[in-house]
């Protein structure tokens, strides 16, 4: 990252500037090879025309991918990098929409600013749950289930917390829309379709820098092996609690997304448990601890979840259940037969290997 | 609040609370024995309460008589479920077994709303508005006789493990894993011999609980988080831990749901589990002497 800042303040010519950031893109992606800055930058210029390409029920689809994306993107910087398994992240989803949603449907107060109040929110809820956990040595799996435990725990609470409707349900107003609001986060698909698009661009950036920094590498030395990495002077209960807020942070603004989306909130559906299964399938399906694992994994996963819905439909099936039951045959499949990920594998196929981490 | 209400209330949650307390008897003894985190523990009690349901709505049979049958399906499952599955993961990572077992509480949990829809099912039995009463303490038939069963299982699980060779042999797994090997025990077959155990508990602990619960698909999840919470705060791998843990969260569940509103009773279990885990992360009765 840009950590090489020379002391004296640099006159901010539009020059200077793009040189910097010339400079901080170099450093972010100076070493990736050809062929994959090739094949990346073809992804995204098909993303970005997309909307032209494709009929509306399409783009809902590659919105709840892009989504996908960005929230496994998020939950991978605390398992994949740092090696800290969540399987409560709807807990910083749930408090980013409904904080958001409030601001907006009760003072009309914009989901930007929003969502800078739901910044430190969602920090202090990942800090809270990351000092109990890793201050008591509280691991593995048993953490996992600490943080199941707080996000049913804001489940139970917001199902009875009259101020946002409790179990009733949180709506935010909605309208016919004249042209696109983007302040607002009021408008059509396509605008949501760009809003998440850049998110999630974004974030896989910034990944990218997050594990070329000092920190990325004492949280890969500390997912290998803590006691070797504390020995080292790596002071692993800082760290930690660096990933999991600022995964919580990252993982907040897509709860916030979610809210303006959909326009409802309820405890039930944005706290519940499936909800941060739904999120770590992607980057497990994908390959964890990869940069483009968890992209890859919301492309397959919610593509083939769609295509699967269509069918039965189209068999003039109902079946409420048949997608999460979809979604465990392919976590058990992953599992079992492909425990690094599809995208390791395919990355080798197409000759574009990610640094071994 | 007159005192014998409390009273009243004490005593069901104390009866609840044995149920609950054989349900983590069993995570307790797989992860004591396969340090494998059964993720899918709940969800194989509610495939015992569905069965309970189901031979009842269709046979008329009674969850008491039913209970060594679906205890001993619940084994089946749990070893065939060990033997086929999960002992090719003993030596992987931990969070890639956890992994496997929420996939497997993904699909019973899915499987079951497909099948049986997402409405509450019930059982009621001739005893269900039956009730005792001793001075002022008036106490549930249902909930009595699910706290008696819970209390004969988990009499004979501590007699096998302590008394019965195989029981023997499963603790020297637990101990010395090596150690097992070198004497020449078969450990994948005693570990799935474990699973099933576990399982067979969860199944008749899930036969007591259609007594006093409604059924529906998504109480699987709940349960297991329970069964957690109970297993963390007991002490991970002590048996009597476990026993201890669910009285303790079963008293606490009633009287939280008696002064404040039940649906949110959940939520002093958590707070339990938060307490115990800043206080005494090992757990109330220590760790690791199954």
């Amino acid at each position: 990252m840009a950590a090489k800042t020379p002391i004296e303040t640099p006159t901010k010519t539009p020059a200077h500037l793009a040189d910097r950031f010339a400079r901080l893109a170099a450093s972010v992606f100076g070493d990736v090879a050809p062929r994959a800055m090739i094949l990346l930058g073809t992804l995204l210029a098909l993303l970005l025309v997309a909307p032209w390409l494709i009929n509306d029920y399409l783009l809902t689809v590659l919105i709840v991918v892009l989504y996908f994306a960005f929230t496994g993107q998020a939950w991978n910087i605390m398992m994949g990098f740092a090696g800290q398994l969540s399987l409560g992240h709807a807990i910083y989803a749930g408090l980013g929409g409904y904080i958001a949603a409030v601001l907006f449907a009760r003072f009309g107060i914009a989901p930007w600013l929003g969502f800078l109040a739901v910044i430190p929110v969602a920090a202090a809820c990942g800090a809270t749950i990351g000092f109990l956990a890793f201050r008591f040595r509280v691991a593995g799996v048993y953490f996992a289930i600490l943080t199941i435990a707080f996000a049913e725990f804001a489940r139970i609470g917001f199902d009875h917390l009259d101020y946002v409707n409790a179990s009733a349900g949180l709506f935010l107003p909605v309208a016919q829309y004249a042209h696109n609001d983007l302040w607002h986060l009021r408008g059509n698909p396509t605008m949501f379709y760009y809003v998440i698009l850049a998110a999630a661009a974004l974030v896989f950036v910034l990944c990218r820098a997050l594990l070329k920094s000092r920190v990325g590498y004492c949280w890969l030395a500390i997912r290998e092996d803590e006691q070797a990495a504390r020995a080292v002077g790596i002071d692993s209960f800082r760290y930690k609690m660096a990933a999991v807020m600022i995964s919580a942070v990252i993982t907040s603004f897509a709860g916030v997304f979610y809210a303006f989306f959909y326009n409802n909130l309820f405890p039930e559906q944005v706290f519940n448990i499936s909800r941060s299964i739904e999120m770590i399938l992607g980057p497990i399906i994908g390959g964890i601890g990869t940069l483009f694992g968890p992209i890859l994994g919301a492309f397959v996963l919610t593509g083939l979840a769609e295509a699967l819905n269509t069918t039965l439909v189209a068999l003039g099936f109902d079946l409420p259940g048949a997608k999460q039951v979809f979604y465990g045959v392919c976590l058990l499949l992953v599992v079992v037969a492909l425990p690094d990920g599809v995208w390791p594998w395919l990355a080798r196929l197409i000759g574009v290997e990610e640094a071994r981490r | 609040m007159p005192i014998d209400v409390y009273l009243n209330v004490t005593v069901a949650g104390i009866l609840t609370g044995l149920v609950y307390g054989l349900m983590a008897l069993g995570l307790s003894v797989i992860f004591g024995v396969v340090r494998v985190v059964n993720f899918a523990h709940g969800e194989m009690m509610s495939i015992a309460m569905y069965l309970t349901v189901l031979l009842f709505s269709s046979l008329n049979l009674d969850p008491l008589v039913m209970l060594v049958p679906i205890a001993a399906v619940l084994f089946v499952f749990g070893y065939a479920l060990q033997a086929g599955l999960i002992n090719p993961f003993i030596s992987r990572p931990e969070h890639s077994q956890f992994l496997l077992l929420v996939a497997l509480a993904l699909i019973i949990v899915n499987t079951l709303l497909i099948v049986f829809g997402p409405d509450a099912r019930t059982v009621q039995t001739a005893y269900t508005f039956d009730s005792f009463q001793v001075g002022a303490l008036i106490v549930d038939a249902t909930k009595l006789y699910a706290g008696a069963a819970a209390i004969v299982v988990a009499a004979l699980l501590f007699a096998f493990f302590r008394f019965a060779p195989l029981g023997k042999a499963i603790r020297a797994c637990a101990d010395n894993y090596t150690g097992a090997l070198v004497v020449g025990l078969d450990v994948k077959r005693l570990y799935a011999l474990t699973f099933g155990i576990g399982a067979a508990c969860v199944g008749a602990a899930g036969v007591m609980m259609t007594l006093i619960v409604d059924v529906t698909p998504i109480i699987g999840p709940t349960y297991t988080l329970l069964a957690f919470v109970i297993v963390i705060t007991g002490g991970l791998g002590s048996m009597a831990g476990a026993l201890l843990g669910g009285l303790l969260i079963g008293v606490t569940e009633a009287l939280a749901g008696l002064l404040f509103t039940p649906s949110a009773k959940s939520m002093f279990a958590f707070a339990i589990l938060v307490l115990v885990l800043l206080f005494r992360p090992q757990g109330i009765l220590g760790r690791r002497s199954i």
